[in-house]
């Protein structure tokens, strides 16, 4: 167990450094330079990149800005809002994309549970059909369309929700974004905890509990629901990627102001050291997630730790 | 057993079978594995559909920009945001070009077809704010996302299985060393990496496929990696390598055969995450620039318009979902078809 987390963690600090290493190098390539004001005569810029550190080798300039992201100094926005630090930006519109990434993870993840869990146990034509269709078009069909077609149809014909963010009404006004980004999510969950299911009730345990006269819904709640539940955190790691894309084209869709709309925005605006500093984030976030997602399938599934030996 | 009594073997001790005889054994058996893989994809009806409807996408994108009558790129100002009409059905009262206008005081039925004065004029998907032909756009877009997404998943797979069948036929050193690498690689988001290169990058078609190039090629390496592993130890391989074969005739000619159905399950998974991408990054402002359109410069147009002029964004969003899906079909047929 040590072992292998010691390896996870040294793969993690080295994508980071490595993204770091990346985010560095494409500043110095951005064209244009902080002082490109002809006002400035050659000893002025001397001054200011002697006081900006920027006329030091490239590598202690490295440093420099590695121990700044590390210490959670992002820099400064140039364009959007300027002399902003990005942390002042970050700080309201975070916990925004967080709650609804989180309420679409929830939302998915149950309805995919209930429509797998539903198929699997009592699959007749009807549920069948339903649960094929929904996967389907819930795997396939990017989230935008799913909120183009709510924002059009439940928002703008039938009324029945706001098309904009309003952060007085936050609950309701994230129905829509909401749901369109958990429907990818209740697919993948949906598929993934039928083929569990279908599984576990072909194992001999289960066969055996039968043979006992247990009744039906002891076996469901007991044996094969506890056993095919555990496996199905192992599939967010890559839905939690989904979300985050799909969040960005969302928020900015109904203007929602999380972090997604300020990378949209920073992109729109050339505001690079916003790009940046936000590439940084969500890398950051990715590393950190596939690191505990990883270590949680390593506690229910004793044989990862075995280092990926099949016996 | 002294080693007087070993049998050492000579060189006459083995003959070769008759080229034939085992080139064709060896053909039939895999000729009938790989007929048996057809039949079965093709008496599954979801797989059959979604050949189906890609088929008639593809040919919809080749010849669709051409049989409307109007260019793609053709402005045509007085024939701007002319709603949907259809010869035939125009003269029942539906797609006649009639639309209803939301207006400050109420909504408002309109014909402007008929207020031009050019009701033998037809535009079946209607024109857009420019008096472009949609139905032209449509197709040409269908058509660039399809070249976009079927360029950079042939990069994917070139470059991604050779990796993974370099890394999973080597193993050891090689093996860890490539892995690793693939590790720090696959743990940046994708979103960063294409987010970032289409900054850096002239924003064009050849750019975006070079930023899907550098992020799909991991998911192809590491599923050729597993099939190798699966399929190096199996007795055929083991048998080619005793009689001799080099290692460039068993990674063509034995392995690369075998491994093929899940690849292609995979080109059919990678092209319509191709397509997501690119309209993902017209969405955000990084797609292809202003002029030429593709399936994600329409949408993002069409939804900035979707309120006033819905019949903008729907026929795009109906094109894509239907290429996803038909994609996703056809990779669930192949799934099932090569277990």
């Amino acid at each position: 167990m040590a072992g292998y987390l010691g390896k996870r963690l040294m793969i993690s600090v080295v994508t980071l450094l490595f993204i770091l290493l990346i985010l560095f190098l494409l500043l110095q390539f951005m064209p244009g330079s902080p002082f490109n004001d002809e006002k400035l005569s050659v000893e002025q810029v001397a001054v200011l990149k002697q006081k900006y550190g920027l006329d030091k080798p490239v590598i202690v300039q490295f440093f420099r800005y590695l121990g700044n992201m590390v210490r959670g100094d992002l820099g400064v926005s140039y364009s959007l809002s300027p002399n902003t630090p990005i942390t002042d930006l970050l700080k309201n519109r975070f916990p925004v994309t967080i709650k609804m990434g989180f309420a679409s993870m929830m939302a998915g993840t149950l309805f995919g549970l209930i429509l797998g869990f539903l198929t699997a146990f009592f699959g007749n034509r009807i549920l069948t059909f339903i649960y094929n269709l929904l996967t389907l078009l819930g795997i396939a069909v990017p989230s935008y369309l799913f909120a183009m077609g709510f924002s059009y149809v439940l928002g703008y014909k039938l009324k029945l929700f706001p098309l904009l963010y309003d952060f007085r009404a936050a609950g309701i006004t994230q129905v829509m974004p909401v749901a369109a980004m958990s429907l990818g999510v209740m697919a993948v969950i949906a598929r993934f905890a039928k083929a569990e299911a279908s599984e576990v009730m072909k194992s001999d345990y289960v066969q055996f509990a039968k043979c006992q006269g247990l009744n039906n819904s002891t076996i469901i709640l007991k044996y094969i629901l506890k056993n095919s539940l555990m496996p199905v955190i192992t599939v967010m790691a890559g839905l939690l990627v989904g979300l985050l894309t799909g969040s960005l084209v969302i928020e900015e869709m109904f203007s929602v102001p999380g972090v997604g709309s300020l990378l949209t925005n920073a992109i729109s605006a050339n505001d690079y050291s916003v790009v940046i500093a936000l590439s940084f984030i969500y890398s950051l976030l990715y590393v950190v997630v596939m690191l505990i997602l990883d270590l949680l399938y390593c506690l229910i599934d004793p044989r990862v730790r075995l280092g990926g030996k099949p016996e | 057993m002294s080693a007087a009594n070993v049998y050492v073997p000579v060189k006459e001790d083995f003959v070769p079978a008759p080229a034939e005889y085992t080139e064709n054994a060896v053909q039939e058996a895999a000729g009938g594995v790989r007929h048996e893989m057809l039949k079965r994809f093709f008496a599954y009806k979801t797989s059959v559909t979604g050949m189906v409807i890609l088929i008639v996408l593809i040919l919809l994108g080749l010849i669709g920009p051409h049989i409307s009558g109007h260019a793609y790129d053709q402005q045509n100002l007085s024939m701007a945001n002319l709603a949907p009409r259809v010869p035939g059905l125009a003269s029942l009262g539906i797609f006649d070009g009639t639309e209803t206008v939301p207006k400050t005081d109420g909504a408002v039925r309109r014909n402007r077809y008929e207020e031009l004065g050019v009701t033998d004029t037809y535009y079946i998907f209607g024109t857009d704010n420019l008096g472009r032909d949609m139905f032209a756009r449509c197709f040409m877009g269908l058509r660039i996302s399809l070249i976009i997404a079927l360029a950079a998943t042939a990069i994917n797979l070139v470059i991604g299985m050779n990796y993974g069948i370099i890394s999973g036929y080597f193993g050891g050193m090689t093996d860890i060393l490539m892995q690793r690498i693939i590790d720090v690689i696959g743990s940046i988001p994708t979103l960063v990496v294409v987010t970032l290169l289409m900054l850096v990058l002239k924003p064009g078609m050849g750019s975006i496929i070079f930023a899907l190039m550098l992020s799909g090629w991991i998911e192809m390496s590491l599923i050729s990696r597993s099939e190798v592993l699966k399929v190096k130890e199996l007795e055929y391989v083991q048998a080619a390598r005793t009689m001799g074969a080099g290692h460039m005739h068993i990674i063509f000619k034995d392995i690369v055969p075998n491994i093929v159905g899940k690849l292609v399950t995979q080109i059919m998974l990678s092209i319509p995450a191709a397509v997501f991408l690119e309209a993902f990054l017209s969405f955000v402002g990084l797609g292809m620039p202003a002029g030429t359109c593709s399936l994600g410069t329409l949408l993002s147009d069409g939804f900035s318009n979707a309120m006033l002029h819905p019949y903008k964004l729907l026929p795009a969003a109906i094109i894509m979902i239907l290429l996803m899906v038909g994609c996703h079909m056809v990779a669930e047929g192949l799934k099932k078809a090569t277990e």
